[in-house]
């Protein structure tokens, strides 16, 4: 199988380029594109990428593979790869650090900004806050996120605008907030999120529903805070 | 609204129910113009130069027409703000960007004059 991977190396001081390696695939096997990328650097060890848990946990290793965001280590192979070749590309639209390897700083602020806790001023009970079923299971959906990056990555809305839309991922987790019944920051939160930059750039593109690794929707969450936001005006 | 153009600081629920009721309003009007158009079977130069002459056609061809440049107003200044960026386009960005708007609002209050021209000149 021919591969090719983004290099970029900022101490060489040259452009970035595409470097191809050909690769023999053990026959039977649906490799997962992490496998692809073990075997990468056992020919090439300068090949750099990150890695964790390898089992879709971390959130460490979103790649762009085939033009596609996604986890390398639970992507198999069948999934991406067409006419026997792998194009790997780091996460679009932040910038790289080294080959695969991004500089998540503008993600994890945007990310911030939302205020990812509860925010509760009322005195705390003895124990801790207690739920019904109902109202925890509001946050179904919300709380799996692991900030791979891979959808705010995917969205149009944000590579054009990385500093003020806060992005799938960011806006998923503000609804997380919201909608938690132990949270008493609504009010702040929404008026946060009002600009028409935040939360109204988004066009219901749906590229993060689609390549979330967890299969989580962030354009329903989005739906649901607008819907929020325009309530408290009408 | 024109001063704060730039800059996030105007309303985006405003301007997102803005866009949605003027979307509607525009929609309503022209499947008034089909129904017309369809249920008057010869549509002569005085047939639509009669419909026109009503004041409840003159009223919502104008609210027409303003909604029309309402939400084209938003709708243009969303698409300048994406793609007219210091990112692609660097220093001169701006000064694209308050030209492009320029040229935005001009075609509108044209469009708006021309309409209420029609409806109400000679």
């Amino acid at each position: 199988m021919q591969v090719s991977v983004y290099r970029y190396n900022p101490e060489e001081n040259t452009e970035s380029r595409m470097q191809d390696f050909n690769l023999e695939i053990p026959r039977g096997k649906d490799l997962m594109v992490l496998d692809v990328l073990e075997l990468l650097k056992e020919q090439d060890a300068s090949v750099t990428y990150r890695r964790s848990c390898r089992e879709g946990v971390c959130g460490s290793d979103g790649v762009n593979m085939n033009g596609r965001n996604g986890l390398a280590c639970i992507t198999p192979l069948s999934d991406v790869v067409k006419g026997d070749s792998l194009v790997l590309r780091p996460l679009p639209g932040l910038p790289v650090i080294r080959d695969l390897v991004v500089d998540m700083g503008q993600f994890y602020k945007q990310y911030e900004k939302i205020k990812p806790y509860l925010i509760n001023d009322e005195p705390p009970p003895s124990q801790e806050r207690l739920q019904s079923p109902e109202e925890r299971s509001k946050l179904d959906g919300l709380y799996e996120c692991i900030l791979c990056a891979c959808c705010t990555t995917g969205c149009p809305s944000f590579w054009w605008n990385p500093d003020k839309f806060v992005g799938p991922a960011g806006l998923l987790q503000a609804y997380r907030f919201l909608a938690d019944s132990r949270d008493t920051a609504t009010e702040e939160r929404l008026a946060a999120l009002e600009d028409p930059f935040s939360v109204f750039r988004c066009r219901g593109i749906m590229n993060c529903v689609s390549v979330c690794p967890k299969g989580l929707n962030p354009t329903r969450a989005i739906g649901h805070i607008r819907n929020m936001l325009v309530k408290r005006v009408i | 609204m024109t001063i704060r153009m730039t800059r996030p600081g105007r309303s985006g629920i405003l301007d997102w129910l803005i866009q949605r009721v003027t979307a509607v309003i525009v929609a309503a009007f022209i499947v008034a113009m089909l129904v017309w158009l369809l249920s008057t079977g010869d549509v002569t130069y005085a047939a639509w130069k009669g419909l026109f002459a009503t004041a409840w056609m003159q009223s919502f061809t104008l609210l027409a027409l303003l909604a029309t440049c309402v939400h084209a107003w938003i709708g243009m200044w969303t698409v300048g703000t994406d793609y007219i960026q210091t990112g692609n386009l660097g220093k001169y960005a701006e000064t694209l960007l308050f030209l492009y708007q320029l040229g935005c609002a001009l075609v509108l209050i044209f469009y708006l004059l021309w309409g209420i021209n029609i409806l109400w000149g000679n």
